[in-house]
Parts: C-alpha cells; sequence; structure tokens
C-alpha cells in the first residue's frame, strides 16, 4: 500500500520572475497514523509547505501525492475530502454558532447547491465529542476563546473525514493546558490512524508526541529523521543560533527535554548543576 | 447526548417557520393595502376581483377599476417586490462573500455604470426601451471592467476586486456628470436627474416581462448556494480548505448579483440602502446563517421597498422620488443597527 502522502522535488517561489526560491528539493513520506513535526526558524516556509500539501498555493515544480493520486490533477473537493487542513487561528468575521462551523467541513462531500442533512450533522456532532467542543455546540465562534476556535478548526477538519491532517502551528498562542488538551488530541488522532503532519515552534511538543521531525531552514527541509537524532545542541544551534540543553527527563521512558539557554557559558553550566 | 441538540435544532426551526409565515402575511396584507390607496381609492373586494377577472369573469366590476389595478398598480407593485427582493438578497450574498458590513450590491460599480449607460440613452434619444438597455448593459460593462482591472494585479484577492469597483464607480459617475454637463438643462437634464433618482412610476407589464426573469433567477441562483455562502464567509482560504471551488462560487455570485443590480436599475433608476441595510435587520431576526438570512432578507426588503413607494407615490400630489426616501430611512436606521448589532461583527 502506498503511503498516504508523497511529496517529491518539491519547490516553491511566489512569483515565476522573483529569484527566491522559498524552498525546493523537499522529499517527504507519511504514512498511515504518522505524526510529522515541521520545525524550523521563522520564515523558513513550513506554512507555505502545508499550504502546498493543503492545495492552497500551487508549487513550482515537483509533485504531490495524496492517497496515490497526483494533487494537481484532484479538484478542490477531491482533495479536500483526503486532505484536512486547520489553518493558523484567525477571528471569524461572523458569529456562527461552533455547531455550524464545524459541520462546514461537510462541504467537500455535498454537491454545490446542498446544504448538510441531519446525517452530516451527526458526523459533526462525532467529531466535536472526539476534539472535546460539544459543550461549545450552541456558542457563537466569536465568544470562546482563541484555544477553543483552535480545537473547533480541528473538529472542523476531522468532519471532512480526511487521511491526512495539517495542521499550521495549532498551539501558538495556547497557554500550557489548551497545548497538551491539542497534542493529546493529535495523539489520539494518528492512533486512529490519521496521518498527521504540523508545524510546531516547540521542540517539546516533538519530544512529547515522539514523531518524525523535518527541520526547515536553509531553503529545504535539511534533516529528517526522529525527534532524539534530530533535536539536539548542534543541530538546534545551526537552525536557531540559539544555545539549547537537551536533556534526559528521569523516568517517562526516557524522554528528553529541550532547554533553551541564554548563551553558551549557561549551558554548560547548567549542565553540571543538574549532573551533580 | 445527540438528542439534544436535535431538538434544540427543531425548536429553531419551528420558530423560523412561525417568522417566516408572519413576513410572508404582512407582506401579502401590505400588497393588498397597496393595491387599494392611490389617487382614488380602491375597495379590497374589488382589488381581489379585479386580479381574478382573467379567470374569473366579474361583470359588475367598472373597467376602469380593473385598468387601473390589472395595468396599472399591480405590475408596479410586483416590480417593487421583486426589486426590494432581489437587491436585500444580493446585498446579504455580496456581504457574506466579502466578509464586509459595508458593501452594497453596487460595490463593484453596477449602479455607476447603469447610471451612465440611461444617462447617455437619455441625452440621445427620448426611447424608453433603449434607456432600459442601455442601462442595463452599462450596468453589466462596469463590473466587467472592475473585473479585468482586478486580474491586473498579480494577486487577485477579493479586496483587490472591491478596490478596482470603486474605480470603476468613481470613472461612471465623473462621465454622468460629463453628460448632465453637457445635456440641454431645459428638457433633457431634467429628465436624467429624475431617471438617477429612482422611480417606479414608469413600470409596464412590459418591463417586467424583461426584468422580472433576470430578478427571479439571480434570487433563485443565490438561494440555491446559500449554504455555500457561509462556507466562503470563513475566508478564502478556509473555503479552498474546504473543498469550495472559490473562483466558480465566486463568478455564480458576483454575477447573479449583477444581473439582479443591473435589472433592477434598468426598471427604477438608482434605489440605494435597500442591498446594504436589509441584510443587517435580517441577521437581528435570524443570525448569520445565509441558509436562513437569504430568505428572510428577502421577504423585509420586498415589504420595506413596498411600503417605502406606496408612500412616495400617496402622500403628496407629485411622487417623491423612491430613492431619497430609501436613502432618508436607510441612513439613519443603519447607524442605529450597526450600533445595536455591535456582536454581529468582529
Amino acid at each position: 500500500m502506498t503511503n498516504p502522502l508523497i511529496i517529491s522535488d518539491l519547490s516553491f517561489r511566489y512569483h515565476a520572475k522573483d529569484e527566491t526560491t522559498i524552498f525546493s528539493g523537499i522529499n517527504l513520506s507519511l504514512a498511515k497514523g504518522e505524526i510529522f513535526c515541521l520545525i524550523g526558524p521563522n520564515g523558513t516556509g513550513k506554512s507555505t509547505l502545508i499550504k502546498c500539501i493543503a492545495g492552497l498555493l500551487t508549487a513550482e515544480s515537483g509533485s504531490v501525492h495524496i492517497d496515490g493520486e497526483e494533487l494537481k490533477t484532484l479538484s478542490p473537493a477531491r482533495s479536500a475530502r483526503i486532505v484536512g487542513y486547520v489553518p493558523q487561528s484567525h477571528t471569524p468575521s461572523f458569529p456562527f454558532p461552533v455547531r455550524d462551523v464545524v459541520v462546514m467541513g461537510r462541504s467537500p462531500h455535498l454537491g454545490p447547491l446542498s446544504s448538510p442533512s441531519d446525517s452530516d450533522m451527526m458526523i459533526a456532532e462525532e467529531s466535536m465529542k472526539t476534539v472535546g467542543v460539544s459543550h461549545l455546540a450552541d456558542r457563537p465562534c466569536t465568544d470562546i476563546s482563541g484555544g477553543e476556535y483552535q480545537l473547533v478548526l480541528i473538529a472542523r477538519a476531522l468532519t471532512q473525514q480526511p487521511r491526512i491532517l495539517l495542521l499550521d502551528e495549532p498551539t501558538s498562542h495556547l497557554d500550557l493546558g489548551n497545548q497538551m488538551k491539542i497534542l493529546r488530541t493529535i495523539r489520539k488522532l494518528s492512533e486512529q490512524g490519521l496521518s498527521i503532519l504540523m508545524a510546531t515552534h516547540f521542540p517539546d511538543h516533538a519530544f512529547l508526541i515522539s514523531g518524525q521531525v523535518g527541520m526547515m531552514m536553509n531553503k529545504g527541509l535539511s534533516r529528517t529523521g526522529s525527534a532524539e537524532s534530530i533535536i539536539n545542541e548542534g543541530i538546534m544551534r545551526e537552525a536557531y543560533d540559539a544555545e539549547v540543553c537537551i536533556m534526559t527527563i528521569p523516568g517517562d521512558n526516557g524522554r528528553k527535554i529541550c532547554i533553551p539557554m541564554l548563551s553558551a557559558g549557561d549551558n554548560q553550566e547548567y549542565a553540571h548543576t543538574i549532573m551533580n | 447526548m445527540i438528542r439534544n441538540p436535535v431538538k434544540k435544532e427543531f425548536r429553531g426551526r419551528r420558530n423560523y417557520t412561525l417568522l417566516k409565515t408572519g413576513l410572508v402575511l404582512f407582506l401579502c396584507s401590505t400588497t393588498l393595502i397597496s393595491l387599494m390607496v392611490g389617487r382614488f381609492d380602491v375597495p379590497p373586494y374589488d382589488v381581489i376581483n379585479a386580479i381574478f377577472s382573467g379567470f374569473i369573469p366579474s361583470p359588475d366590476l367598472s373597467p376602469t377599476v380593473r385598468s387601473v389595478i390589472v395595468d396599472v398598480r399591480l405590475p408596479r407593485v410586483i416590480a417593487v417586490i421583486l426589486v426590494g427582493a432581489a437587491l436585500s438578497v444580493a446585498g446579504a450574498a455580496f456581504q457574506g462573500l466579502f466578509r464586509n458590513p459595508l458593501v452594497s450590491p453596487d460595490i463593484l460599480g453596477v449602479s455607476a455604470g447603469a447610471g451612465f449607460g440611461a444617462a447617455l440613452a437619455l441625452l440621445l434619444t427620448e426611447n424608453i426601451f433603449i434607456t432600459q438597455t442601455f442601462a442595463f448593459l452599462f450596468g453589466i460593462i462596469a463590473v466587467g471592467l472592475a473585473y479585468m482591472i482586478s486580474r491586473v494585479y498579480r494577486v487577485s484577492t477579493t479586496l483587490t476586486l472591491v478596490l478596482a469597483g470603486i474605480v470603476v464607480a468613481a470613472l461612471f459617475q465623473a462621465l454622468t456628470s460629463l453628460v448632465k454637463y453637457v445635456a440641454d438643462p431645459l428638457n433633457k437634464l431634467p429628465a436624467i436627474v429624475f431617471w438617477l433618482m429612482g422611480s417606479f412610476n414608469h413600470i409596464s407589464n412590459s418591463d417586467l416581462m424583461v426584468a422580472g426573469p433576470l430578478l427571479l433567477g439571480g434570487m433563485f441562483i443565490l438561494y440555491l448556494v446559500r449554504w455555500r455562502i457561509n462556507v466562503l464567509s470563513m475566508g478564502e482560504e478556509d473555503a479552498r480548505a474546504l473543498g469550495v471551488d472559490i473562483r466558480q462560487q465566486k463568478a455564480i455570485i458576483i454575477i447573479s448579483a449583477t444581473l439582479i443590480s443591473a435589472a433592477a436599475v434598468s426598471i427604477c433608476g438608482i434605489v440605494g440602502w435597500i442591498g446594504l441595510v436589509i441584510p443587517h435587520v435580517g441577521r437581528i431576526l435570524v443570525g448569520p446563517d445565509h441558509k436562513l438570512l437569504i430568505p428572510i432578507a428577502a421577504l423585509v426588503g420586498a415589504t420595506y421597498l413596498l411600503i417605502v413607494d406606496t408612500v412616495a407615490r400617496t402622500v403628496t400630489v407629485t411622487e417623491i422620488p423612491i430613492g431619497i426616501i430609501t436613502a432618508l430611512v436607510g441612513a439613519p436606521v443603519f447607524a442605529y443597527l450597526l450600533r445595536k448589532t455591535q456582536t454581529g461583527w468582529k
């Protein structure tokens, strides 16, 4: 069986005449139920790559295959039945009730002239339950908190019943509790067989959900591998120009954490205190 | 878990049906009253007799009364209802598509274009049919021009389209001023000025034959895509990710709304504020869901314009141009609604 998502030699630039490419030569493949975290400094094209896979932007060259089919040849509705996209949080302009927002995920399954039926409503209720926002169903989506709205958008993407879920920095602007809620939801969904690609600014989130990690820098996906092999002092210094200290937490199956340092000296000192 | 929301949904639906029935009844009674009043009053029984006189012969009905109702008042009332409903529906659809509460159906320049077309035709001929055709065609041309200008820029966002519409409207308004400037101030200029202020004064059955299907057709298409407007109102990127063919849907909505506006302007001149204000009234009544909003906007718009038109032709001896009243009423009402519905837009 082919992987749900296969990206080969993908490159992108905003305008054909521009010299600067955003990224090029991206190769990536995602198995069923796999989680892939995109990390990397600001402006390296994490969101752009995700938008290319979601079909919001058209890549300059290379190909994206979803479910064995070339993305370019699929209609918007066809691709939206395979790929669900959770955008970076933004304020909605109309105060639709949360339920109405979530059921919009049914649109790739409905003809252009039809409205959601009761069975579509049921699917939306089901996704709200999975994500844990059922209690918000009747609240206007302009009235809920940013974290709740992010969960609502995940529920909306699930209502599409996709095989691949793309999340663009789902945990930014959220407090710790909501961050963990979203990570738990993501892990649960991957266990249900969904392939998940997410961009994140937190290296620790990659450790937490122990998936594959790709580091975007130097206009490409320079390194991919397990979280443990990618997130180390050297690579983090190269990518972010920042000192970090990677440690193993006692217990918790040897999970690692990434601690930012203000300077290289701190690093040694801190490691020293921990050792003692 | 599941049963509770379904029940709530049902209760919502019943309230909605009740509201819709109430509005339909209100529109019917307004229609009857509007047919009764005028230069000479006709009792309700005769109005109904006259309407059905084509099917059921009623010998005791005087031919004058029959003619007043069937040939004069009825086409006018039908035109007012259709224009009021269609402009409100087009406004609701545009406000959703452009995600902006200040958008009216003529945001892309259709009224300015149609105004110029009519002014030009009035300058050159006295033929009403040519005037209407010119108004309709120039309305369409203006929107086409706005679309082409927006395509020049590499990023064709909704905002570029709106800006192009404003540019085109300004251009056609200047051209209209030019036509007025060269027009003969004794007979041509007043005709142009009156036409631009809007009136249902000269509606005939043949006008309805042409404009009616366009207004009904445009409304029907927008009614069919009403749920898609919800999805589009989440923003273009979200809608595309939800599998909506943005270009196609946008084209369907813009073409329908443009046909509505151009047809409306061509038979009754420029009647402003309806398409801007009525959708807000609708949102107060049923919320932002276009699935419910589009039918309600049609009913409220039709009733409102019918009341305004009836006032315009009955309160004074000479008719007041309807565009003046819709603006006089619309502007303060809009200001009040914006204050009241601050929660409606973020």
